[in-house]
Parts: C-alpha cells; structure tokens; sequence
C-alpha cells in the first residue's frame, strides 16, 4: 500500500517534470518560430530546384568533389565532433569515435570508392518479342529529398543517408535533431562550410520548422525516429505522392539458449546494449527472452562482466551515455517503477536525476503486459522474459510488431534455421548485437512497425535513385502481325512465338491450319 | 485512369478538408457509374447520402450484399491466420497456386476474351497479347525462376565483423491488398497476384467493378482454381474499397490514378503500410524528323490505338515534333491509320470502344474545348450509343488547354511543335514525370541527350509501349507517375522483405571492443581500421603513437 502511495506521488512528480519541459520547449519554439516559416522554406526549395536543374548536381564530378568534402568534416574536426556528441548525451569517446566519426569515414569511402560503378547503367537482356533490342537500367536523381535525422546518433544518422543522397546525384535538405543541439549546430555549420550551398542545406529547428519542411513537395523522404512521427511523416508524403524511407525502431529482442559459450555472449549482449549509447539505439537489444532454467547463469554472467565494464559504481562510469534528457530520464523511471515489475529489478536501476543518469538495469520475469514490454525502452534497463522451452521465443516475437532487429545466441544449427525461417524483424544477427549494421553489403532497415526501405553502401545509394527502365529498338524487326488489321492467321503467329515453339511458327508463316 | 471508387474517397476528402460536401467531379462519377450498369441491374432509389447531404443528393444504386467493415475484418483475421501458419511461405504452397493460376487462364482463355469483349470490346488479339500471353508468361517465368529467387543471397562480410558470414533472406511481408483498375482488367489483376503469390504472401484482389464482367470472371476463376485460405477475391466499388483499406496490410499494389493514389497511401501511412503506386500520367512522344518515318508511325498508331484505344497508362498521351516535320509525320500516321482501322474506323472491330459515358463525355468535352475543336487534323468522330470516338489527333493545341492539363487516355492525339527537337526536354520536364517517355530518331547523340535529361519511369527508343513486356526491366513510375516497380523478379521483390541476416561465432572475441575504454584501446582501434601494421604491432606493444 505504502509503496503503491509513494509510486503514485512519484508519478504525479514526473508527470509535473514532463509538462514543465514542454512548456520549455514550446518557449524554445516560439523562439525559433521565426526563423524558418513557410516563406523561407519556399524560397529554399526554388533554389534547390533550380540548382537541379542545372544538371549539376547529377555529374560524376560533383557528386565526388562532394562526397570528398564531406568526409573532410569527419577527418578534420574530429575534436569537436567528440564534444559536440559530449555535449549532447556524454557519449564515450570511444563510441562516437567507433559509431559515429569511423562509420560516416567508411561509409564515404566506400561511396567515393564505388560511385563509378554504381551510376553505371546496368545491362539487362531482352526477349524474343521485342527482337532487336537492348535495354538496361539506368539509375537518376529524384531530385531534391528531405532527410530528417534523430538525437542518438545525431552525426551517424544524419550524414550516412546525406551520403546516399548525394551519391544518387540529389540535392539535399538535412533536418537534425533539435534534442541534440550541439551536433546540430555543428552540422549546420560545417555543411554550410564544406558543402555547395545551393545543393546541400541544413534546417535546424524543432516541430515547426520540420511542419514547414513536410508541407513542401519532396522527391523523397527518409526519416529516423520513431513510428508516431513516422506514420505523420507519411501521411504528409502522401499529398505529394512523395516515396518514403522510415527508419523506425521497435523493440529488438534476444533469444539466448544454454548451450553457448556464456561469457562471450554476456560481453556482446553488454556491449550492445549498454555499449551502444546506453540503450539508446534503435537496434539495441531491448529484452531478452531465455529459459527458466537457464536465466539465473544469464543473469550471474551479466552481472559479472558489467562490473568488469563499468566498475563497482556505474553511476560514474565516465564509459556510459547518459540518458539524453529529462523527459527521456522520466519516461524511463515510470517504467521502472511500474508495480508490475518494481520487484523485478536483479540488478542495477540507480538513479542520478542530476546528470542524468541510470545504473544499467536488468529486470527478471517481467509479465508481458507490464509498460516496458509495451514500449520501446530506449535506455539503460533490460527485461528478461523467460519461457519454459526456448522454441516458444518465436510465439512471443511473431505476437509483436516487428522489431528492427532480432538476435539469437545458440550453437544449435537448427534452432538457427528455425529462427532464420520464422522470425520477421528488419535484420537478423546470430551470436552477437548491433554488428551486423557496420556491414554495408547488407541492407539497413525495417518492416512492419520498424519502419520501410533500407540503406547503407550501395543500398543507399539505390534508395534515392530511380531505377529507370531503357530500351532501344531499330526500325528493324517491324512483324505486319503486331498491327491491325487482325487476322486468325496473325493471332496464330503470335501464339505460336510467345509459346516459343518454332515448328508452330513456320506452319503459321507457311499458312498451314 | 478514373474509378468510380474516386468518388466516395472524394466526398470523404472533401468532408474531412473542406467539409465542402461531394466535388462535381465526384457526383459526376456517381451519375456515369450508373449509367454505365447493365440495364438489369438497375434499381435506382434516391438515397441522399449524409456525406453530402446539404449539397447534392445523389442517385445510387442499392447494394444488397455489402462488404463492409466487419467483413473486412474477419478477412484480415482469417488471412493472418493462415499466413502464421506458414503454409504460404513453403516453395510447394507457392508453386502449387502458381500452376493453378497458368491452368486458370489456359482453361478459360475463351472466357477472358468473352468477359473482355463485354467490359471493353476488346479485339481478341489485344487481348490475347497484352492479357492472356503477358499474365501467362509471367506465371512461367516465376514457376521456372522461383527457387533461383527465394534463394538467400550471400553477402559479403567486412574485417569489423570477422569471422563471420552474411546473406540477404527474401521473406513474405504478409497479407497483401492489390487492388486493380479496368483499362487490362486481367492483366493488372493477376501480374501483381502472380509476384505477391510467388513471394509467398496471403494476398486479396479487389478488380475494377468498372469492368464487371472480367471482375466477376476473375471472383469465379479465383474460387475455382485457387488456394481460397489464402488466395481472396473482394469484389466491388467505393464501400468495399473504403472497407478494405480500414484494414493494416502488410504492403498495398494500388493501380489507377494519382488523386486515389495519395488517397491509398494516406489510408496506408495510418499503418505504416508501404504501398507500390502503378499511376501514369502524360506519355510524351518525341518524333525527329531523322527517322524512319512509316515504322515510327506504325508503331505511334499501334501503341495509341492498338491498345485498348489509347486507354493504356503508358499510351503516348501527346507528340512533339517540329514544325517543319509535323505535315509529314501526320501524312504518314493517316496512311497507317488507314492500313489499321480502315476508311471507317468507327466501324472497325479491331479497336476497344470507351469503358462508359462518362469517360466518353470527358473526352469530347476535351475535344470540343474553345482553340482545341479547330485543331483537329483527323477524326474527330464521334458515336455515343458505342461508345466510340474515331481516332483523333490535334495539330498545335495550347499547352493550356484541358486536354494538354490531364491525362487523355482515349484516343485523341494533340502533337505539339517546336523549332527544334531539343525543345521538347523542356516541355516534357515542366511537366509531371510520365510513366514512359518515348522517342523516335537515329541520332545518337540525341537518344544520349533524350536518357539522360528525361526524367519517366521507363523510357523507349523507336517503339512504343513494349519495354512493359521485358521483364528484365523494372515497371514503375516516378513522382506523379507512381512509386515502386514490378514485373519479372521485380514483382517477387516488391511484394519480399529483404532481411539482412549475419552469422557469427563464438570466435574472434577481441577485447578492444568492450568497456572499459582505455587510450590505448582506442589508438589500437584507430590502428585496426586504418590497417596500418606498424602502428596495430606498436599499440599492441604499448609503444605511444610516433
């Protein structure tokens, strides 16, 4: 009873907390309200268009010189991409350098490395019907695209699809995130530097700049975020009939079976976890579901290696994200201390209002229609759900929406088939986390509730071109039997060559019945 | 392409945007659609409808059996009930209604010409090439290719991620809506069904009840020859429709026009639902005056008229040529109108008639424009108890005109002139982007210019129309003609999830990767990425960078 009054207050609290931070925030808008309205965002798309036109934006050249500019900014300031990323969430320096500066150089370099051979149309045969003839495939520029970007990984999420877009050929506006407004601003700055001006632009801004931004006509839209603001962003689309690439999240599970090598996997289900921006990923492994039996080694060999990772007081880890804000820092309290699993937590789940921060937190058993199995956690905290016979994992994934990304730890070659076969998430990993997004010759994206499209190396590269189907014909091979008059003899001729059977066709020639 | 389906969606449009009641246009369609019912179906009654019922009240048919919401429901329930079960994912399933399908159009070949002869008076040859050899070929080439596409596609792996392996997994998405329109009533039916089938989805086809006859042929055929758990006919119009898309699907295959397409995928954002819009759109044709003239115009009156008289989304909508060439090439397509369609066109068996009145209304009114009627060169025309309009083409309309605003899809032809050819780029790009975009010439250079600066959803060089039938080319448009693409292995793609799957072991468990992060962790990192030896053996021994 007590605790339940307490938690009851508490929520009252957080609940004051979170209208306070949004009326911060509809200052903060008023603010900025007049900085981009509908007017500038006209005038910006006149140029753009213009700019397209010219053709220039489509040249082998201009898509290098740029590509090349754009890794200058990584190469080049790399400091203050660090501080920026500090700044705006604390991330590790280890991380922003792996995930975020490391990614965005390869991605580019691949780009540089492989533009040739990606605009290079692709040839493709032809049939008997249409002989003589070619036809290949030939990829073109959308146009001018819209990319709006998230707060987690605000310099990854942000340049990797720019890089697509302007490897297609596009001219590009780039909307960051305003809930990490240090890398924000340096993006606006340094593409405003480094980049053509009348190509590539940067429109920082909250709900109504990004309003403005979706009541233009785009080619294209690719959008990081979450589902909410994703199905906005395709409603607005749809008035333009304007192709979309929602990069959305869910909540990405990790089967673990007993037969494994537990210590390996714990690091990997740590470092993907905590490792990766402190949960705040979209592939993130957000609950794990094992047997009854085999959950309390899991549990053990976590805890083991996060003391390793991260030191007797987590709280300090200079190692740890924190939680980017204190609507997010809230959001995450209320699911902690939810009734349903506040008995739960086996591990971690210190608090630090402050600096907002949460110890990493693993809850044990947490029933299915608790509030953290019900919604993307995005944070420090791991549910466990656990399951008699681990083959019942596939019912409880295949129930759910579709997660961006599915995990399996096992040695069993069956079970890995099995999982392969039956579960639909945007991406599948077996035996370790997040990884599998560093591979560019895989496509990055999600289906169902995880979002639509994928990207990454020459799949981005795809996703804003238009593959434009081309054939050429001679005045050669002109057959009287495609044209009226039709006659039974003509009919028959054309069965006779779409069956591909030669002897029909010279009896049809011959006239013969 | 116009539905009557567009009229509902237009009244709620117009109720929700405006709250300005039906749109004339809507009401409009609503009047045709009855009109254009078989006399025995007609039992009118006034039914005001509460969408518009201050405006306008409107004469509707009574329906007796509805599809309505609840129905929808229990389809979609049943569906995903089937589809969990698995069995629409296994190779057998799929071959298995695959060959069905083949048996279904080569058994009832005389009965599709029947249904189409009744919807369009379609000419058997038409409809033997563009329905029947189109939709049959497509169901060979999947049965022939199926295993080839459902194959995992090995991917290869980076030195990050070492030792590991990768693949691409083509995965059903789920329960599919395709709904399809009545210019090819058979083959924008079944091509989509046939990629949905052969990527392993539980699918619903929802035809065009413009074309009753095919609709109502392809309801029966389904139920006899198809897996009916899985495999669904809903037929109908606005209410059925409306019903249909309440529902979340996995993926929707829309033909038809771009005011229901934005109408389809405003309906699909509220379920994060990708849709594949098949639109279309003023199909220009560029004629130079160095080219073979009589096979040009061969080919310009066969993809016009030859096809379902011009009422065919990638039908050249308009020509342009130069002044100086326009005489000759109209010379040149009367010969071969005359060759075609005979002295009497209008009596000719070998041209489809227009769907209904009200599309044959919307073209005269397009013809008998002010600064339009005195540009007609030929035909002109014109027979309404048949539905017929004798083919027509314009010389040097107003590019303000009605007819140079909307898609025409019939068989009126306006040719615009310019001075020189490489004019024509920029009519054609101020425009909309088209489904296709054609062009007739021997010059090299200009095929290059034409390519490159052309922006369409697929483009041919001398023909018309026949980059449709290769099915090594994506069919799809761009921008208002459309979005995504189908046809050959393309069709089992759009209707695939690619799912990116990586394999690794227990092995190659370096602890660089792993908290705590120490300096020299990272320059070792910096080392790995850079791949520079000397500098990975001098992190390893500790010694400082340089």
């Amino acid at each position: 009873m007590r605790s339940a009054y307490i938690n009851k207050e508490r929520e009252i609290e957080i609940e004051k907390e979170i209208e306070r931070e949004k009326e911060k925030e509809t200052e903060r808008e008023m603010d900025n309200d007049s900085k981009f309205d509908g007017e500038s965002a006209r005038v910006m798309m006149k140029e753009l268009r213009e700019t397209y036109s010219t053709g220039k934006t489509k040249s082998y050249e201009w898509r290098i010189c740029q590509l090349n500019n754009l890794l200058k900014i990584a190469e080049f300031h790399e400091p203050e991409i660090l501080q920026a990323l500090h700044s705006d969430i604390s991330k590790p320096e280890f991380e922003s350098f792996v995930h975020e500066i490391w990614l965005i150089k390869t991605s580019c370099k691949l780009a540089i490395k492989e533009l040739k051979r990606w605009m290079k149309p692709e040839k493709v045969g032809t049939t008997l019907v249409t002989f003589p003839s070619s036809a290949e495939i030939v990829a073109e520029p959308f146009g001018v695209v819209l990319i709006i970007s998230a707060w987690n990984y605000p310099f990854l999420l942000s340049l990797d699809p720019v890089i697509g877009a302007i490897a297609a050929g596009n001219t590009v506006v780039l909307k960051p995130s305003e809930v990490s407004p240090a890398t924000s601003s340096l993006l606006a700055k340094y593409i405003g530097e480094y980049m053509d001006s009348s190509a590539v632009k940067v429109v920082e801004g909250a709900i109504p700049e990004t309003s403005v931004l979706l009541e233009q006509k785009w080619d294209k839209i690719l959008y990081t975020g979450n589902s909410k603001v994703g199905r906005i962003v395709l409603a607005a689309a749809a008035k333009h009939l304007t192709p979309v690439v929602l990069e959305l999240g869910g909540k990405s599970p990790i089967i673990v079976d007993s037969d494994i090598d537990l210590k390996i996997a714990a690091r990997r289900i740590i470092s993907g976890k905590w490792g990766c921006n402190n949960g705040q990923a979209c592939i993130s492994p957000d609950y794990i579901i094992t047997t009854k039996d085999f959950a309390p080694k899991l549990v053990d060999s976590l805890k083991l290696q996060l003391l390793k990772f991260y030191g007797e007081e987590p709280l300090k880890s200079d190692d740890l994200s924190r939680v980017v804000n204190s609507n997010h820092f809230n959001r995450l309290i209320k699911l902690l201390d939810d009734d349903k699993v506040s008995g739960k937590i086996v591990h971690g789940g210190q608090r630090d209002i402050v600096n907002l921060k949460i110890a990493p937190a693993i809850l044990l058993d947490v029933p299915e229609d608790s509030l953290i199995m019900n919604e993307e956690i995005f944070g420090p905290l791991l549910a466990i759900v656990t399951v008699d016979r681990l083959e019942e994992s596939f019912n409880i994934i295949n129930s759910r929406p579709k997660p961006l990304a599915a995990y399996l730890f096992t040695n069993n070659k069956k079970l890995k088939e099995k999982f392969v076969g039956d579960v639909s998430a945007g991406g599948l990993l077996i035996n370790d986390t997040t990884l599998h997004l560093t591979v560019p010759t895989l496509p990055f994206g999600g289906v169902g509730e995880s979002g639509m499209g994928g990207y990454h190396g020459k799949f981005s590269f795809d996703t804003f071109s238009h593959k434009k189907a081309v054939m050429y014909r001679s005045y050669l091979g002109d057959a009287s039997e495609r044209y009226p008059p039709y006659t039974t003899r003509k009919l028959r001729f054309l069965k006779a060559v779409m069956n591909g059977s030669f002897l029909d066709i010279f009896r049809a020639i011959l006239g013969w019945p | 392409m116009i539905t009557s389906v567009d009229c509902r969606i237009d009244a709620t449009m117009s109720m929700t945007l405006s709250s300005s009641g039906l749109n004339k246009i809507g009401s409009l369609h609503i009047a045709q659609t009855c009109l254009s019912m078989p006399s025995r179906h007609r039992s009118w009654r006034l039914l005001c409808s509460p969408i518009c019922s201050a405006s306008v009240s409107l004469l509707v048919e009574e329906r007796r059996s509805t599809f309505d919401r609840e129905k929808a429901d229990r389809l979609v329930k049943d569906l995903k009930k089937v589809f969990n079960s698995g069995k629409t994912k296994t190779y057998e399933w799929r071959i298995a209604q695959l060959t069905s399908m083949l048996k279904m159009i080569e058994e009832n070949e005389a009965d599709i010409y029947r249904a189409l002869y009744q919807d369009l008076s379609k000419p058997e040859s038409e409809a033997f090439i563009s329905e029947v050899a189109m939709t049959t070929g497509s169901c060979k080439l999947a049965l022939k290719e199926l295993d080839q596409w459902m194959k995992p596609q090995k991917a290869k792996t980076t030195v990050t991620t070492y030792p590991s392996s990768a693949e691409i997994v083509s995965e059903p998405l789920g329960i599919v809506l395709v709904i399809s329109t009545w210019n090819y009533p058979f083959l924008l039916s079944l091509d989509p069904v046939i990629g949905a089938l052969a990527a392993g989805n539980a699918v619903v086809l929802k035809p065009s009840e413009i074309a009753p006859a095919s609709a109502s042929l392809l309801s029966k055929l389904f139920r006899e020859y198809l897996d009916n758990s899985a495999v669904k006919v809903v037929e109908g119009a606005v209410d059925e429709t409306t019903a249909l898309l309440e529902q979340k699907w996995d993926k929707i295959f829309y033909t038809g026009n771009g005011r229901v397409g934005r109408i389809i995928m405003a309906a699909a954002a509220k379920h994060l639902t990708p849709v594949i819009l098949e639109l279309g759109g003023k199909c220009p044709a560029v004629v130079d005056s160095n080219t073979n003239l009589q096979v040009s115009a061969k080919r310009i009156v066969a993809g016009k008229w030859g096809c379902n008289n011009g009422q065919t989304c990638i039908a050249p909508d308009y020509i342009i040529t130069t002044k100086a060439f326009a005489p000759k090439l109209i010379d040149a397509l009367k010969n071969e109108l005359v060759e075609f369609f005979g002295d009497y066109p209008m009596k000719s068996k070998d041209m489809s008639r227009l769907i209904n009145l009200y599309h044959f209304k919307r073209l005269t009114s397009l013809m008998d424009e002010d600064e339009v009627s005195d540009k007609i060169v030929v035909g002109g025309q014109r027979n309404e108890e048949q539905l017929k309009i004798s083919p027509t083409i314009l010389l040097d309309v107003p590019e303000t005109s009605q007819i140079m605003q909307e898609e025409i899809f019939g068989p009126l032809l306006p040719i615009l002139t310019v001075d020189n050819v490489e004019d024509s780029f920029n009519i054609i790009n101020s425009r909309s982007k088209p489904l296709a975009a054609y062009i007739f010439t021997s010059d090299e250079e200009l095929k290059k210019a034409f390519v490159r600066d052309i922006s369409a959803g697929g483009m041919l060089i001398n023909d018309t129309i026949i980059h449709l039938t290769v099915d090594s080319l994506p069919f799809g448009g761009v921008g208002e003609s459309g979005m995504g693409s189908y046809h050959g292995k393309f069709s089992f793609d759009s209707f695939s999830h690619k799912k990116g799957v990586l394999y690794r072991g227990f092995t190659g468990d370096s602890p660089t990767r792993f908290p705590p992060y120490t300096p020299a962790k990272l320059r070792l990192l910096k080392a790995l990425i850079s791949g520079d030896i000397f500098q990975v053996l001098r992190s390893m021994i500790g010694l400082p960078k340089n």
